[in-house]
């Protein structure tokens, strides 16, 4: 990940010799490529021949200060990263040259692991955005934005969710049964956010063991504990200047949650077996399939961690509240599964596509994409037919078949009901009705909470 | 052909038993021997009053300029503190390729971090330091390797986190640069 040292060119400027030849014997021992200047005038006339990757520039010359010359290599070089070396009488001055666009300063005498610090940092950054700007060039602009399909007012109210909250840095909270796509939402914002060229770090916190998690997330110093051979970064680090996605976060112990608020708070971590703060700077998005709200009434998720995480959320709705989304959905993965498979599947006939839309799909976009995955696979003609769908869409129908109007009501609100647990609010919601409606049709159907469904 | 020789040299008033242990376990390292040598050395030359440090730089002249033995590698042991003039402290200084070495052992006791005082713990990070400031009279430049003697430590804490031993490569290097300063001609 790291660009090699020996690929690094650093350019000193300083007016002082012994501090060019010591600075520059320092990086030089540390593998970097240097070369020095003694003043604005010489810096000036390299920059003429040659490219550098970082300049570390005095900010007290005589004749063009570090200030000046910092606005002169912006002017040839707009993207060098440029750091300011400071007397502590100076660092007023220092701040200022921040503030026009310096990457850090470092104050004489330096000290020794912060320079290294400062240098190292300045490299990585150098190196992830390069990688980032290659990778976007590749990526069609807001090409993620398009793979939120849908056309339903629920869809859209998601959509323009993400186009609000992107811009600014607020922790966002994407709540969503599993296989509704919250990870393709955070990705959008993420894509869409001013931290786009740093990455997104995904964790799902779900499918970590508890005694990994920690390492995972914190990283862990070589030696912390048996099997750590290596100083290894953990997920916080990583995601530093970019986005950190917390999948599943419902599912993250006490200890971790604990752990988490104070990382959230104080914007700092320790490694495992590490006594050495590091800073880390990253926007949070949490996602989660559970109640975190009856979590915090059940004491298994921290109030305080909950009200941190739940700043601005994003409700996606499941695919049966918005079925009138299937027909797209279903016609994009077709498009998608018939190119990687070469196969020359055109359509879905409007049998198939009916028993698509009739399902309640519990599996959300993920279930209906395997489907039309595995319809696309058996599929012997230019059409998918019902028989290519999955035995339990086709049954779906004919549970249906034969039954009055009357019936598949019953069944249907019974169904909502006893998945929502009969919260009458939440099931009037999903059925698209008012709850005084919703009362009524319980007492003419005589639902109780174990009615068959 | 004889053995490659390492001369400690105490700079100040330096805990002998330091001394004594890095004596004993250098070899185990490095195929040298390894003596206490007493030569005087000049502190008060290399202190910088407004820092209240001693400048290593100076400190290693003088070893060079006391030098004789062109088989031998010079390494100055000191516990007052240390710097060079771009930065805050070292824990050492020596002459890449060179002769000479100086290690400050001011900062690897535990008390100097307000900690209680480890033996065990300082002994083991005066023998890091010394292999990696000797390592770099033999040539080596700092090793990318965590576990490597080489790899650059700039506080305490990296320190603790290396082995003390060369990795492979640094290793191989280390081995031939002492195959030849024992060849070396003896002075007479
Ligand atoms: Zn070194
Ligand atoms: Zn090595």
């Amino acid at each position: 990940m790291t660009l090699p040292k020996d690929k690094v060119r650093i350019l000193i400027v300083d007016d002082e010799a012994v501090v060019r030849e010591s600075l520059g014997n320092w990086f030089r021992e540390e593998g970097y490529l240097v070369d020095v200047a003694g003043s604005g005038k010489e810096t000036l006339q390299k920059l003429a021949e040659s490219s550098y990757d970082l300049f570390l520039i005095d900010i007290k010359m005589p004749g063009m200060d570090g200030l000046q010359l910092q606005r002169r290599i912006r002017e040839i070089a707009p993207d060098a990263t440029i750091i300011i070396m400071t007397a502590y009488a100076s660092v007023e001055t220092a701040v200022e040259a921040m503030k026009q666009g310096a990457y850090d300063y470092i104050v004489k005498p330096f000290d020794p692991d912060q320079l290294e610090h400062v240098i190292r940092n300045a490299v990585e950054r150098k190196q992830l955005v390069a990688e980032n700007i290659r990778l976007r060039e590749r990526l069609q602009e807001m090409e993620l934005f398009h793979e939120i399909i849908g056309q339903s007012p629920a869809i859209r109210r998601v959509l323009e969710q993400i186009r609000l909250v992107a811009m600014s840095d607020t922790t966002v909270l994407i709540r969503g049964e599993s296989g509704t796509g919250k990870e393709l939402v955070a990705r959008a914002i993420h894509a869409n956010s001013p931290r786009r060229y740093m990455p997104i770090v995904i964790v799902n916190c779900g499918a970590l063991a508890e005694g990994v998690i920690e390492s995972e997330l914190f990283g862990h110093e070589k030696g912390a504990f048996t099997g750590a051979h290596y100083r290894r970064k953990g997920k916080f680090e990583l995601a530093d200047g970019g986005t950190l996605f917390l999948d599943e976060i419902g599912d993250i112990s006490l200890k971790t949650q604990v752990d988490l608020l104070r990382v959230l708070e104080e914007k700092k971590i320790f490694r495992v077996g590490g006594n050495t703060p590091i800073s880390v700077d990253f926007r949070l998005i949490a996602a989660t399939n559970k109640d975190l709200e009856a979590l915090v009434a059940e004491g298994k998720f921290r109030e305080d961690l909950y009200y941190r995480i739940n700043v601005f959320s994003i409700t996606i709705p499941p695919l049966r509240e918005r079925r009138e989304d299937i027909p797209l959905l279903a016609e994009h993965f077709l498009k998608k599964f018939a190119r990687s498979m070469n196969k020359p599947v055109h359509g879905i006939s409007t049998a198939a596509m009916a028993l698509l839309q009739q399902y309640d799909w519990p599996g959300n976009v993920r279930e209906l994409q395997n489907a039309i995955e595995r319809a696309v696979l058996v599929c012997r003609g230019r059409e998918i037919q019902p028989e290519d769908l999955p035995l339990y869409v086709n049954e779906a129908r004919e549970s249906a078949v034969g039954k009055t109007l009357a019936e598949v009501e019953r069944q249907h609100i019974a169904r909502i009901l006893q998945e929502t647990g009969w919260n009458i609010s939440q099931a009037a919601r999903l059925l698209g009705i008012d709850r005084v409606t919703l009362y009524n049709k319980i007492r003419k159907y005589q639902l109780k909470p174990d009615s068959p469904r | 052909m004889g053995r490659a020789l390492i001369e400690l040299v105490p700079i100040g008033n330096v805990d002998a038993e330091v001394l004594d242990f890095l004596a004993l376990v250098l070899p185990e390292t490095l195929p040298v021997s390894c003596h206490i040598r007493n030569h005087p050395v000049e502190l008060e030359a290399a202190y910088h009053p407004l820092r209240q440090q001693y400048h290593s730089t100076e400190l290693l002249a003088q070893l060079i300029r006391g030098h004789r033995n062109p088989a031998a590698k010079v390494l100055g042991v000191t516990d007052v503190d240390l710097f060079i003039p771009i930065l805050t402290f070292v824990f050492g200084e020596a002459q890449l390729g060179g002769t000479a070495a100086v290690l400050s052992i001011y900062r690897l006791d535990q008390r100097f971090y307000g900690l209680p005082e480890d033996r065990r713990l300082f002994f083991e990070r005066c023998e890091k330091e010394a292999l990696h400031e000797l390592g770099h009279t033999f040539g080596l430049v700092h090793c990318s390797d965590f576990e490597c003697v080489m790899h650059f430590s700039n506080s305490i804490e990296h320190v603790d986190l290396k082995s003390n031993a060369f990795c492979a490569s640094c290793g191989r290097i280390v081995r031939e640069a002492i195959a030849r300063l024992a060849s070396a001609p003896k002075a007479s």
